[in-house]
C-alpha cells in the first residue's frame, strides 16, 4: 500500500498547550481513516496543520510526496485534499445550486480565470454535475433557495455535497454527522460507503461511535496531543490503551 | 416579467429605450435639459462601475473618486497634445485609470474590511492633495487644467485642422459635443451607458460574477475551495477603477475641464451613496441611485422660497405659511438636509435601496390583483352555483 498523506514528527504548540506533540500519521491510498479521542486531543488542530489553517512548529505533511506545509489553502485544495468543515462553511446569500457549481468551477477554472463574457446559464455541464450531486443529497428539490434558509442538518449534506463535487483524492471530514438526526446520520454514512465514494480515501474526526465503526477501516486515537494507538477497529476496540484514555484513570482509583 | 428580465437580449432592449427615450420622460419631471441628462448619464455608469466593486465583492472602496479625477485630467491632457476628438481622450482616460486602480488596488487588498476602507481613502486623499499643489505642472493646481489656443494638439494638426478664433470644441470625428444644444453630448454618453449596462450585466452573469459573488458571501471559504480571492478582487477593483475613469474622461469630454475637487472624498462618498441609495449588488440600483442623486443636486438646490410659496398656493394661507416654513430649510442650499433624509430613511426601512422598495410594491400590487381574481373567481362559482 502506498501512502497518500504523510504526517511525519508534527509538533505544534499554543502559549503552554502542547497540542500536538510528535504525530506521526499515515494515510494509505483508498482507506477511510477515522481519527477518534476525548475533546481537546487536538483532531482539528491536526486537520488544520494538514490544510494550511495552521503552521506546525515542526515536522513534516507530505501529500502525494508533495510537501504541504506554508502552501496556501487553494493550492491545497488543486493538489487534491479537500476539507469539509465542522461548522458549516457555506455561502449563505448565494443558492444551493450556486454553493454546489462554485466548487465545480473551482475543479475546471483552476486558482483564476477571468471570463467575464461567458454565461452562467451556458454552463450546461457545471450545473448538470452540481445537480446530480445535490441530488445524490436529496438536496435538489431545494435548489434555487439561499443556502442560509435551511437547516442546519441540509446545511452539513450541502457541505458534504461541496467537497464531493471536486472528486478530491482524500477527502477531511471534520465530524460530518454532529448536529444531525439519527436518520441523517444513517443516511451520510449509507453516502459515504456508496460505490461513488468508496475509492476515495477519506480521513474522518468524528465522535460518534456508531459512525467510526460503520464507517473506519483504520482508526487512530489522538489523547492529550498523543496518537496512542493506530490499528484495526477490533484492535482499537480491544486495546487496553484506548480503554484508558477514554474511561479515564478509573482503574488507578 | 422576471422570466422576461432573466433574457439578456429583452433587458437591453428596454434599458436601452428608457436610456434613449430620457429627454421625453424627463420633461414632466423637470430634468429635461442636456446637462443634467449627461450627468445622469455619466453618473450612472460611474455608479455601475462601483457597484461592480462594492456589489459583488462586498469591499467598500473611499476612493474611487481619485480614478473619476484621474480620468478627466488624462482626457484633458489628450485635448491639449493629442485631438479634440473624444474617441483618443476617453480611451486614454480608461487606460491610465485602469493603471491607477492597479496600484492602488494592488496595495490597498491586502487588507480587508475596514481597513481596506481606510487605505482606499488615504490613497484618495494623497491624490487630492497631489492634484491640488504638488503637481501643479500637471493639473494646474486650484485653477484646475483648461485648453488653452497655445496647445500643440500634435494630432489635429497633422489631419490638417484649423481652429479659428477662440477655444476648439470637443467632437466625434468632426460631430460637436454641444451641438443641437447638447444633446449630442447626452446621446454619445447614453450610448456608452448602454454598452457599460450591458458588460455589467454580463459580468453579474458569468461565473467571474458568481465566484465575486462568493467571495462577498464568504472569502475564506472561497480560499478551501480552490480560489486565489487576491487577482479575483484585483480584477474587480480595475475594472472598477476603469469605470470611473471612462466617466472622468466623458465628462471632460463633455466640458473639458479637470479640477482637483473632482477627486475629494466627498465625491468618492458620493458615489458610495449612490450605490447604497439605489441598491448595492443589483443590476439597476446604481443607476436609479444616481439618477436620484443628481436630480436632487439639480432640481432640489434650484428652488427657493418664493417658487415654494407658488407650490403650495393652492392651500389657505394659514397652512401654507406652515408648510413653506417647514419645506424652506430643505431646498436651495439645504438641498443636502432632504438627500440625507432620504438616504436614512431608504438605510433604514429598505437595506436593499430602491430596487427593494420597487420589488415590495410590485409584489404588494400582485398580491392585490390575484387576491383580486381569486375574489372574483369565487363570486362567479356562487352565482353559477
Amino acid at each position: 500500500m502506498t501512502h497518500i498523506l504523510n504526517i511525519t514528527g508534527v509538533n505544534k504548540t499554543f502559549g503552554g498547550l502542547h497540542a500536538l506533540s510528535d504525530v506521526n500519521l499515515q494515510i494509505e491510498k483508498g482507506e477511510t481513516h477515522a481519527i477518534i479521542g476525548p475533546n481537546g486531543a487536538g483532531k482539528s488542530t491536526l486537520l488544520n496543520c494538514c490544510i494550511g489553517r495552521l503552521a506546525p512548529d515542526s515536522g513534516s505533511v507530505t501529500f502525494n510526496g508533495k510537501n504541504m506545509i506554508g502552501m496556501e489553502p487553494h493550492n491545497i485544495n488543486h493538489a487534491g485534499m479537500v476539507r469539509v468543515f465542522q461548522t458549516p462553511e457555506i455561502f449563505p446569500e448565494l443558492s444551493l445550486l450556486d454553493n454546489v457549481m462554485i466548487p465545480a468551477l473551482a475543479k475546471r477554472d483552476g486558482v483564476f480565470k477571468f471570463n467575464p463574457f461567458r454565461s452562467m446559464i451556458f454552463e450546461h455541464k457545471i450545473r448538470d454535475e452540481a445537480m446530480s450531486t445535490l441530488a445524490d443529497f436529496s438536496l435538489d428539490q431545494y435548489y434555487d433557495q439561499h443556502a442560509g434558509s435551511i437547516s442546519r442538518g441540509d446545511k452539513r449534506r450541502l457541505e458534504l455535497a461541496m467537497g464531493l463535487v471536486q472528486h478530491p483524492t482524500l477527502l477531511l471530514l471534520d465530524e460530518p454527522t454532529a448536529g444531525m438526526a439519527r436518520h441523517d446520520t444513517n443516511r451520510t454514512i449509507e453516502l459515504l460507503k456508496s460505490e461513488k465514494m468508496q475509492s476515495m480515501t477519506k480521513v474522518i474526526i468524528e465522535h460518534d461511535m456508531h459512525v467510526v465503526f460503520s464507517l473506519a477501516d483504520r482508526i487512530s486515537v489522538l489523547a492529550r496531543g498523543h496518537i496512542i494507538a493506530t490499528g484495526t477497529p477490533e484492535e482499537i476496540k480491544n486495546s487496553p490503551q484506548v480503554k484508558e484514555a477514554y474511561l479515564g484513570e478509573s482503574d488507578n482509583e | 416579467m422576471k422570466g422576461l428580465m432573466q433574457n439578456n437580449l429583452a433587458m437591453m432592449v428596454l434599458f436601452s429605450i428608457v436610456v434613449l427615450s430620457a429627454p421625453i420622460w424627463a420633461n414632466p419631471i423637470g430634468a429635461n435639459y442636456p446637462d443634467l441628462l449627461q450627468k445622469f448619464a455619466i453618473f450612472g455608469i460611474f455608479a455601475i462601475g462601483y457597484n461592480l466593486l462594492f456589489g459583488l465583492t462586498g469591499y467598500l472602496s473611499f476612493g474611487h473618486a481619485t480614478f473619476l479625477g484621474v480620468g478627466s485630467y488624462t482626457a484633458v491632457w489628450s485635448f491639449k497634445l493629442l485631438s479634440m476628438n473624444i474617441i483618443p481622450a476617453i480611451l486614454l482616460a480608461i487606460i491610465v485609470s485602469g493603471i491607477f486602480a492597479l496600484i492602488i488596488g494592488f496595495l490597498s487588498l491586502r487588507r480587508s474590511g475596514i481597513y481596506f476602507s481606510i487605505l482606499t481613502l488615504a490613497f484618495a486623499q494623497m491624490a487630492y492633495s497631489l492634484a491640488y499643489s504638488v503637481l501643479t505642472p500637471i493639473t494646474n493646481g486650484e485653477t484646475g487644467l483648461q485648453l488653452t489656443q497655445q496647445d500643440p494638439r500634435y494630432l489635429d494638426v497633422l489631419a490638417g485642422v484649423v481652429v479659428e478664433d477662440g477655444l476648439p470644441s470637443t467632437n466625434l470625428f468632426g460631430m460637436l459635443m454641444k451641438a443641437n444644444g447638447g444633446y449630442s453630448g447626452f446621446y454619445f454618453a447614453a450610448l456608452i451607458l448602454i454598452l457599460s449596462f450591458y458588460i455589467s450585466l454580463k459580468i453579474f452573469r458569468s461565473p467571474f460574477g458568481l465566484k465575486l459573488k462568493a467571495i462577498k458571501s464568504n472569502q475564506t471559504r472561497m480560499k478551501y475551495t480552490g480560489f486565489n480571492t487576491k487577482p479575483y478582487l484585483l480584477t474587480a477593483f480595475v475594472i472598477s477603477g476603469m469605470y470611473a475613469g471612462l466617466a472622468g474622461g466623458l465628462l471632460a469630454s463633455i466640458d473639458p475641464l479637470a479640477g482637483a475637487e473632482r477627486m475629494q472624498w466627498t465625491a468618492s462618498g458620493e458615489v458610495v451613496l449612490m450605490t447604497i441609495l439605489g441598491g448595492s449588488g443589483t443590476l439597476v440600483g446604481p443607476l436609479l441611485g444616481a439618477g436620484v442623486i443628481k436630480y436632487f443636486e439639480n432640481i432640489f438646490s434650484a428652488l427657493n422660497q418664493a417658487e415654494l410659496i407658488e407650490v403650495f398656493s393652492f392651500m389657505p394661507e394659514f397652512l401654507q405659511n406652515i408648510l413653506v416654513f417647514i419645506c424652506t430649510p430643505f431646498v436651495g442650499e439645504g438641498w443636502h438636509l432632504t438627500l440625507g433624509a432620504i438616504f436614512m430613511l431608504v438605510v433604514i426601512f429598505l437595506p436593499g435601496g430602491i430596487i427593494e422598495g420597487l420589488q415590495r410594491v410590485s409584489g404588494y400590487i400582485r398580491r392585490l390583483v390575484g387576491f383580486d381574481k381569486e375574489q372574483v373567481n369565487k363570486e362567479s362559482k356562487e352565482e353559477r352555483a
